[in-house]
């Protein structure tokens, strides 16, 4: 064991995911912090520690964004933490929620992320652009979905991957989303509607994209013996890994996610998975884009590199196939709230492993899963290994 | 080819430029009620806890204390007392003003919390004084914290 | 999304809501200006293109020749040990034709935005650029050889667009 306390999931809560929400920042991280205590069947009191994930001030608009929400998180007076790594911070947050506890100095810690993108008006792109570097890369004009776009083209390029087959993703991540209560972007869609798209950045189309959302999510963490107490399905996090690259992102090749894999192999090792294939009978790797699905799968070692459209096509990644991946609808079907996004796909994986997902439940009694997320320029991976 | 060797320090640079957005914060659940009253009303309202039974000043969805949700509203009243305050002489942008601008937080009787603005009518003021909030013409307001025009000296 | 859990919270409005005043809100812009130091590095690598030159910065111990350049190398986290110039030749590595604006508005006519491999350079080491002379841009492809179409001496200020674009080289 790592760490000198075991530490479990016990409850998990999440707000819609939408475009416009009318509540606060501060009123959407109570919506989720609130559920996810009801769910464990415990108070704010009980509470020892909170963990606060939220990505760019810029989203919502307020500066120190993590200790305006702190209130509505239940941090008042309470230690708190607040991590950002960009869209990687939805997994990172339980992450730190994690070692509040193995390190011994916790038996309780509540983890909520929020994201409030609406308040950047009208579009959340000019908080993006300032990821730039000013001098080198601002004054050509960047986009943030030119980032997507010559990644998902070195991807094709190196693979000799076909649209069709990354269309498949956003095919099957919205049709889970159907299932999915708190979806923003359901549908049926066909890979022609995705291929007939509004071409954004070639070769990104507009379905292969994840809207920008509001929304929270939230879950409570809990020492071995505490989980005892307030449940008899504790689902552990048995392995958790994070790894950054640098933002010379033009220095890198980029078809593959070096440092994902580097976060992968370090929950792997943490939770004994020596044949994540075999091993993993349930994945949420981070979803923004279609093609970003794939490219993920291969960097959490789900598959060899250029094998994950393969897999597609065949149906393994579908609720009912091998290796379900994105059973949720993921992203591109639920939206993308970035921290909250995250944190949704650490809540799925604990409703999938306790049997509570309902329609969207994959069948056979799935015992291990692991969520992964992605952010900043290019660099950051963070992935969690869940089991019961 | 040869190097050219830069050693005059005024060459190093500085890159000139700006974050441009726009924001748009809704008010949220609480606010939009809150705001609405002061509109509509002419009231100044707070939300008390039904666990450990604060008031809170603005109201709020939830009570940060006790993390219950605050369903009960009660009307504070529009005179409140100056919990501390500051005699500001430039404005947000760093210019000076033509007249200092006195600003207080203004604590209402019975509630936790308090409101953070103008005080008007006086050039002098000390903590503890009682104020009185003074609303602009119902056909002025907007929904805003500005809606109060000022707090002055109460009776 | 428990089965457990029959309500999902959150109130759901339009964009056509706030034009329409049926949700309350406070606008605000920030006035944020900055002055962003270019660094010991960049300093010279904007001097350079002034005199129309890309200047890279070498590690003696990975032997990287790294551009842009940088006084220290990441990867052995040590100071870099000299400087070096590179080509304003170079392969197309990725690209995009991007339909989108820094703001998000749509263009009518794409603005070709690709990571060019500089000749001279380790290998991988790329900077971001623009593409145009292209003619058509489906017939743009990675792996095409590119180079620098510079400003005038007189134009050139020390700026990464003292470049002004990238156009593929005829062979």
């Amino acid at each position: 064991m790592f760490g000198k306390k075991r530490v479990a999931i016990v409850g998990a809560g999440v707000t819609l995911f939408r475009r416009n929400l009318k509540e606060t920042g501060k009123e959407l991280a109570y919506h989720a912090a609130k559920m996810a205590l009801e769910q464990a069947g415990m108070e704010l009191c009980d509470i020892q520690s909170v963990v606060m994930g939220s990505a760019p001030d810029a989203f919502d608009g307020v500066h120190m964004k993590g200790e305006y929400l702190a209130d509505g998180a239940g941090a008042y007076h309470k230690p708190y933490t607040r991590v950002f790594v960009g869209g990687g911070t939805g997994v990172f947050a339980p992450l730190a929620g994690w070692w509040h506890i193995a390190s011994g100095q916790f038996d309780t810690c509540l983890v909520v992320c929020e994201e409030k993108m609406s308040s950047c008006y009208p579009h959340p792109q000019y908080a993006f652009t300032t990821i730039f570097d000013p001098i080198l890369e601002r004054p050509i004009g960047m986009n943030l979905i030119w980032i997507f776009a010559l990644e998902m083209n070195r991807y094709m390029h190196k693979h000799n991957v076909k649209k069709e087959d990354i269309a498949l993703v956003s095919v099957k991540n919205k049709r889970n989303a159907l299932d999915n209560p708190i979806a923003q972007l359901a549908a049926n869609i066909t890979v022609e509607d995705v291929l007939n798209s509004e071409i954004m950045a070639w070769p990104v189309q507009r379905l292969d994209v994840s809207p920008t959302s509001d929304g929270a999510a939230a879950a409570v963490l809990v020492s071995e013996d505490v989980a005892r107490e307030v449940t008899d399905n504790p689902v552990w996090i048995d392995g958790v890994g994070w790894c950054i690259d640098s933002t010379h992102w033009t220095n890198r090749d980029l078809y593959y996610p070096d440092y994902v894999e580097y976060a992968a192999r370090m929950a792997y090792k943490m939770a004994g998975i020596k044949n994540p294939p075999k091993e993993i009978d349930v994945a949420e790797p981070y979803d923004p884009f279609d093609y970003k699905e794939l490219h993920h799968m291969e960097g959490l070692l789900l598959c060899k590199k250029g094998e994950a459209p393969k897999l597609t096509r065949e149906g393994v990644t579908q609720r009912d196939g091998d290796l379900p991946t994105c059973p949720s609808g993921g992203l591109l079907g639920c939206g993308n709230p970035i921290a909250a996004a995250g944190m949704m796909k650490v809540c799925e994986i604990f409703w999938q492993l306790r049997g509570e997902a309902g329609k969207r439940q994959v069948p056979g009694d799935p015992r291990t899963g692991v969520a992964q997320a992605w952010g900043d320029l290019m660099q950051y991976g963070s992935v969690i290994v869940l089991r019961r | 080819m040869s190097l050219e060797k830069i050693t005059n320090p005024f060459n190093a640079r500085h890159w000139i430029g700006h974050m441009e957005a726009d924001y748009r914060y809704t008010l949220g659940i609480a606010g939009e009620r809150f705001f609405k009253e002061i509109k509509e009303n002419g009231r100044i309202m707070g939300a008390k806890c039904p666990v450990c039974g604060v008031i809170f000043v603005p109201p709020r969805l939830y009570c940060e204390k006790c993390f219950a949700k605050l369903e009960e509203w009660v009307d504070v009243g529009k005179c409140g007392y100056i919990y501390t305050y500051t005699i500001a002489t430039i404005d947000v942008d760093g210019k000076k003003l033509e007249k200092p601008q006195i600003y207080a937080l203004i604590k209402f009787e019975g509630a936790h919390g308090g409101l953070i603005h103008k005080i008007g009518e006086t050039d002098k003021v000390c903590i503890g004084m009682k104020v009185e909030a003074v609303f602009k013409p119902p056909s002025e307001r907007k929904a805003s914290i500005n809606d109060i025009a000022y707090f002055k000296p109460a009776e | 999304m428990s089965v457990k859990i029959k309500h999902f919270p959150g109130e759901e409005i339009e964009t056509k809501d706030f034009r329409e005043g049926k949700v309350l809100f406070e606008s605000f812009r920030p006035k944020a200006k900055y002055a962003w130091s270019a660094g010991i590095a960049i300093s010279r690598f904007l001097e350079e293109l002034k005199n129309g030159r890309i200047i890279a910065t070498t590690c003696s111990k990975c032997k990287r020749i790294i551009v842009p350049p940088r006084i220290y190398c990441e990867k052995c986290f040590k100071p870099t040990d000299g400087w070096t110039y590179v080509k304003d030749t170079g392969v197309i590595n990725t690209f995009s034709v991007s339909f989108l604006a820094a703001d998000a508005s749509r263009l009518k006519e794409p603005i070709v935005v690709a990571i060019i491999n500089l000749d001279g350079a380790s290998e991988g080491m790329g900077i971001a650029h623009r593409i145009e002379e292209y003619g058509d841009w489906r017939e743009i492809k990675i792996g095409m050889r590119v180079k620098a179409v510079w400003k005038t001496p007189e134009e050139r200020v020390g700026a990464i667009t003292d470049i002004k674009y990238f156009k593929p080289l005829k062979e």
